[in-house]
This record gives structure tokens, sequence and C-alpha cells, in this order.
């Protein structure tokens, strides 16, 4: 699709255990400049738990992660600067239900990047301008759709210029109705050239948007490359029967 | 047409019907109100003993002879239990970080308010105001309160911080993962997220525990009229001493609930309010 520039993620190795479970057993993929990667894979086959592990909210057992080719999963890396450099969208939304809309996208940059209010108030203004929700400002999060919701994260996640946005199925909590304006918000970060790992059930959707899609399946990678020939003609069986489960159940 | 007034009919009927059922339902509430309130007022009025009853502690008399005193060492509780609240919000809120805060090096801390809470709920709060009451000023050490009403003022301070302590640290815990997770995720620090995220949330849910835990801190500032100063109950019992009459006390039991029934409904539409957020 675009071309993609130098690696800006790179996870070499990754394990991560819940005490006897392990949840990831060796994952390794680069995410470079302007990628977008659409994450797919069961429901509990780690996706979460990877994008979670890339913004420091667990911390990995083993392998490492480079951010713009530093390693952060190192136990000496501070992890706070690490994820002012990233930017995670949760599927639950995650907005804190005490402040307004505005409140939300601009309490990282005055409390984290040092952000004076007016400057970050203009920003987010226009931030939630972009993601059609001018007049939205001063409201509290549950007076908005969960469409509308979902759209004040990405500003959130988005407003502190993230390197790369990390997107933890962010239309699975959505009525069906509702999921078309998250993902077009989505789309408007990929044509400005955002660098993203979508986490996904939305098949189609990572078929038009992401550059690459990569089956996450037993703690690995199992299969990865462009989406036509990863969702179409899958080279692997658990893929085949994990795309056929999802035929089934009319997702795609 | 005709269709719409078969509905409005049918809709008429309804209303009509829950109108009568409502009308019934006040008359049975009215009339049992009576049977039981009334009943009641009949037993005890009748009672062969209620003359001397109501002479030894409803006397009219009595009231406005005592009641001035009353007032008085009244102003004394409402001072001790404004400032033993104001000093339990801060310091039971302390304990209550203290107690969830991570880190290895803290682990002393962590124990001893883990300590606190547990041995300052666990023991009457009359047994605290008279060991720090009669205690303190037994060490004969130089530098710590005498005064009775600071001693007491502390007992019951230290007394309610553990519960209030107790009460926070509840709320803390019920605001969801995801909140800090967010909170971290847009590059706050832990502190930050507690600051910002996690505490203006955990304090909303807790105000009505925490108002409950006040109504009870006001009546117990009785507990300092054993140090000897001269509040509303210790006034009563003066004049109770003198006149062999209880309405004094009946006169320091209005005062408090001049305070704490408009307090009990303030509680009771919060936790309505809050109740209705989630």
């Amino acid at each position: 699709m675009s071309a993609a520039g130098a690696p800006v993620l790179e996870i070499r190795g990754v394990t991560k255990a819940f005490g006897e479970r392990e949840v990831l057993r060796g994952v390794d993929m680069t995410v470079s400049e302007h990628e977008a990667i659409a994450l797919i894979g069961a429901s509990g086959s780690g996706k979460s738990t990877l994008l979670r592990c890339i913004d420091l909210l667990e911390e990995i057992d083993d392998g490492d992660v480079f951010l713009d080719g530093e390693v952060i999963t190192d136990p000496s890396v501070e992890a706070v600067p690490v994820r002012r450099r990233l930017g995670l969208v949760f599927q639950a939304f995650n907005l804190f239900p005490h402040m307004t809309v505005l409140e939300n996208v601009v309490l990282g940059q005055m409390r984290a990047q040092g952000a004076s209010r007016a400057e970050a108030e203009e920003q987010g203004r226009a931030l939630l301008r972009r993601f059609g929700l001018e007049g939205r400002e001063d409201d509290r999060p549950d007076e908005l759709s969960g469409g509308q919701q979902q759209r004040v994260a990405i500003a959130r996640a988005f407003a502190g210029r993230p390197r790369a946005l990390l997107l933890d199925e962010v239309t699975s909590a959505l009525d069906p109705e509702l999921v078309g304006e998250v993902l077009h918000a989505i789309r408007d970060l990929k044509v400005a050239g955002m660098t993203m790992l979508i986490a996904t059930h939305e098949m189609g959707f990572a078929r038009e948007v992401a550059d690459e899609v990569a089956f996450l399946h037993d703690g690995r990678i199992v299969e990865a490359g462009a989406p036509d020939r990863v969702l179409t003609e899958p080279e692997r069986d658990e893929t085949r029967r994990f795309l056929a489960r999802l035929l089934e159940s009319g997702r795609i | 047409m005709t269709e719409t007034v078969v509905i409005s009919d049918r809709r008429l009927a309804r209303l009509a019907a829950k109108r009568r059922r409502q009308r019934r339902g006040q008359a049975i509430a009215a009339v049992s109100s009576v049977i039981v309130i009334g009943g009641l007022a009949v037993w005890i009025l009748t009672s062969p003993g209620w003359p001397s009853v109501r002479e030894t502690f409803f006397s009219w008399s009595e009231f406005k002879n005592a009641f001035p005193e009353v007032l008085e060492g009244f102003w004394l509780d409402v001072k001790v239990f404004v400032l033993v609240e104001i000093a339990v919000l801060i310091f039971g809120l302390l304990v209550a970080l203290l107690r969830t805060s991570a880190g290895p090096a803290l682990f002393p801390i962590r124990l001893l308010a883990t300590v606190y809470t547990d041995l300052f709920r666990g023991v009457p709060t009359l047994l605290l105001v008279y060991l720090i009451g009669f205690g303190i000023p037994a060490l004969q050490l130089t530098g710590l309160p005498t005064e009775p009403v600071v001693l007491g003022g502390i007992a019951l301070g230290l007394s309610y911080s553990a519960y209030v302590a107790e009460v926070y640290r509840a709320g803390i815990a019920s605001v969801h993962r995801g909140q800090r997770d967010a909170a971290l995720a847009v590059g706050l620090t832990e502190a930050q997220a507690l600051r910002h995220v996690i505490l203006p949330q955990a304090v909303r849910r807790v105000a009505p525990p925490l108002l409950n835990d006040f109504l009870a801190l006001q009546k117990d500032a009785v507990l300092i009229s054993i140090l000897g100063p001269a509040e509303a109950f210790r006034n009563a019992q003066i004049i109770q001493g003198e006149n062999f009459n209880y309405t004094p006390l009946i006169a320091a039991a209005l005062l408090y609930l001049v305070i704490t029934v408009p307090l009990a409904r303030v509680v009771d539409r919060l936790g309505v309010q809050t109740g209705g957020v989630r």
C-alpha cells in the first residue's frame, strides 16, 4: 500500500506467562514507519497481552521490544517516557468518567508532556473536530454513544503525537451500527501516515486498511503477509481453520 | 378515526384503574399508619407509669430550665466534631494511601498502617478516650497536650481515622483497573494516575459511607464528657443530677437530632445519586 520506512516497533522473541499459562511463546514481528499491521487471532490468543506488553503495562518474561531501534523492555528502562511515545486504545474505551471529553484528551498533554492548558486545549479541540466530535467537548463520556466514546479514546491516544498507535479490538464493544464511524477514524489516521498495530476481528477492515496481516496462534505469529494473500489463500492449516470459523459465525 | 377512539378508550380505562389502585393504596397506608402509631401512643400514654415518666423525661419546665446550658455545651461538641472530621478526612486518606502503596521500601510503613487500622478499629472508642485522656497526662511528658477536650478529640480522631481509612481503601479498590491502565498509557506516572484519575473517582464513590461514619462520630463526641469538658451531655447530666429529672438529656438528644437527621437525608440522596450513575 504505502511505502514502509524504517522499523518503528521491533518485537523479538517475546514471551509472557501468567502463572502456568504461557500466553506469548516467542512473538516476532516488525512494524515499520507509516505501516499498519492487523493482528488477528482467536479470543484469548494473546493479542491484548502483546499490545499491553509493548506499552509496558505488562512485564515480558523473555525477548525484547525495540522502539525506534532502542530497547524498551529492559528492566533498567523507565516505563513512563516510553509510554509517552506510544498510544494505546482499549477495547472498553477506559475513558475517565469524572472528566469532560476535552479534559480526557488533554490530561496526558498537560500532566505528562508539560503543555500549558491553553496549548493543550487548542490542540485537543482541533483533534476532537478532526474525529467529528465538535460540540461534545464539555460533555461527560457517559453522555456519548459507544462510537463517540471510542473516537474520544482515539483522540486521547493520538494527542501525545505517538510514534505508533496500538489499537486493542477497538470496535469489539460497539453496537454493529457504530463500528463504521470508529473504523473511519482509524482509516483517517492511516491516510495521515500513522504507524499502527491493530488487533482486530474486522477482517474486511483489516483487508482494506492494513499493509500486512499477522495471525497470532498458540502464542506465536504463525503466518503474516499481504492481507489479500493471508485472508484468501492462507498457507497454514491453523489460519485456514480460524478463517473458516469466522466465516461460519458470519464475521467475514 | 374510529381506531384511535378505541385505543384512547382502552387507555382511559387503564388510567382510571391505575388511579383507583393509587387511591386505594394511599387509603390503606393512611389507615394502617393511624392504627399502628395511634395504637402505640395509646398503649404508652395509658400505661400506669406514664404520668411519672412524662414528668421525669418530658417536663417542659425542666426543658426550659436546662436548654441554655445544654445548648452552650453543644457548641463545644460541634467544634470538636467539625475539627475531628476534618482531621479524620486527611489522616484517614493518608493511612489508606500508605496501605495501598507498593514498593518493598515502604513495607514497614504498610505494616504499621495495617496494624493501626486493625488495632484502632478493634478497640472500643470509649476505651481509647480513657487511655488517651487519662494515660497521656499521666506520662507527665512535656510538649504533649493535657487539655481534656484536645485529648478526647485525638482519641476520637484516631478511632474514626481507622474506619475512614478502610472506607477510602475500599473506594480506591473499586475503581476499575482499566482506569489506571489508561492513565499510565497517556504517560502519567503512578502518583499522577492516583491523584488525577483514581482518587477523584474513589472519593466520589465513598462519599455516602464517609458521611455515615461522620454521623456516628458526631454522636460519639459525647464520649469526651467522661474526661470532664462541659459539653452538652455533661451539662445535661449535671442538671439531671441536681433535679433528679432526665429532661435535660432529652434536650441534648434533640440538639443531636437537629444535626444528624439532615445529614442522614444527605447520605440517602447521595446514595441514590451514585446508585443512579452506575
